[in-house]
């Protein structure tokens, strides 16, 4: 439980640092253009790690099984530019039913 | 958002209990990071790489402060009050042109969110324990779905793309072979070789 209040109070410390940096503490200045990069693609590059990892990842295997359906129902539903609860409680059900049929 | 503050509260309760779900929601507004650390934690990573996740996924902050700070004006205080309440949706929506922004508006559109947010996790937290297992009704799904959809909205133009694409293989190829989260961390790399690709 400890892990979990560490865990909340660093960051709400760091996103408000991260939010605050620009307004008070760079005001006038700006990211070289090198580190604007990095930031820009940071969100992409671990939200894509994320999606792999919770689909396939079970503790240290990659397996195959009801989540990948409901991934792919969600994928779906973003191309047919469906809204977000429709994307997220489609992908749970289509799991559970997937589940519950095997 | 509504929804996704729901799934938040009913999904982090098993592991954090009724409270910090809600704490966290008040003191942290922010769903991908949310999401990113409990999915650190859930799969059994420490603190240090639950809170490394969040802080990355949230690096993003730092790029819209440096923007959002010339349209801000007055003492520190009420600049950083504003810049408090910057989330993804009103900082965007704020946008007047010319890199200039409403700071008002912004506040006008974050403050129904954060509301929403809040009382979303703690209903979240209230109604997941009579939901039955989460797994039996696919609810460990809505993490990558959740992302995808995120992902989604990020992922435009060809860099983005192909950080997206070795963040995905980084984590997927050291999985099997680090401890849970740091492949997340990990596909960080993915960021840093994409910023060398040309736009």
């Amino acid at each position: 439980m400890t892990a979990v209040w560490v865990t909340i109070g660093t960051l709400a410390l760091g996103t408000a640092a991260l939010k605050l940096a620009g307004p008070l503490a760079l005001g006038g200045r700006s990211l070289s253009a090198k580190a604007h990069n990095v930031v820009e693609l940071l969100a992409s590059a671990l939200l894509a790690a994320l999606v792999v990892v919770e689909t396939f990842g079970t503790g240290h295997s990659l397996v195959l099984d009801a989540r990948v359906l409901g991934v792919a129902f969600a994928a779906v539903a973003l191309t047919r530019r469906a809204p977000m609860i429709v994307v997220v409680v489609g992908a749970a059900a289509v799991t559970a039913i997937a589940r519950l049929l095997s | 958002m509504f929804a996704i503050s729901i799934s938040f509260g009913v999904l982090a309760r098993p592991l954090m209990g009724p409270v910090a779900p809600i704490a966290m929601s008040i003191l942290v507004f922010s769903g991908s990071a949310q999401f990113g650390a409990l999915a650190v934690l859930i799969a059994g990573g420490s603190a240090a790489a639950a809170i490394a996740a969040g802080l990355l996924l949230n690096a993003r902050y730092l790029a819209m402060g440096l923007a959002l700070a010339p349209s801000l004006r007055g003492r520190a205080p009420s600049r950083a009050a504003f810049a408090m309440t910057t989330v993804d949706a009103s900082w965007a929506s704020a946008a007047i042109g010319g890199g200039r922004f409403d700071p008002w508006y912004m506040v006008g559109v974050s403050i129904p969110q954060y509301a929403g947010w809040v009382l979303g996790t703690v209903v979240g937290v209230f109604v997941g324990p009579a939901l039955g297992h989460p797994d039996s009704l696919g609810l460990d799904a809505l993490f990558p779905a959740f992302f995808l959809a995120l992902l989604f909205e990020e992922a435009r133009g060809r860099r983005r793309l192909v950080a997206a694409g070795g963040g995905a293989g980084i984590a997927l190829v050291l999985t099997p072979i680090l401890p849970a989260g740091l492949p997340i961390l990990a596909a960080a790399v993915g960021a840093l070789a994409a910023s060398r690709v040309r736009p």
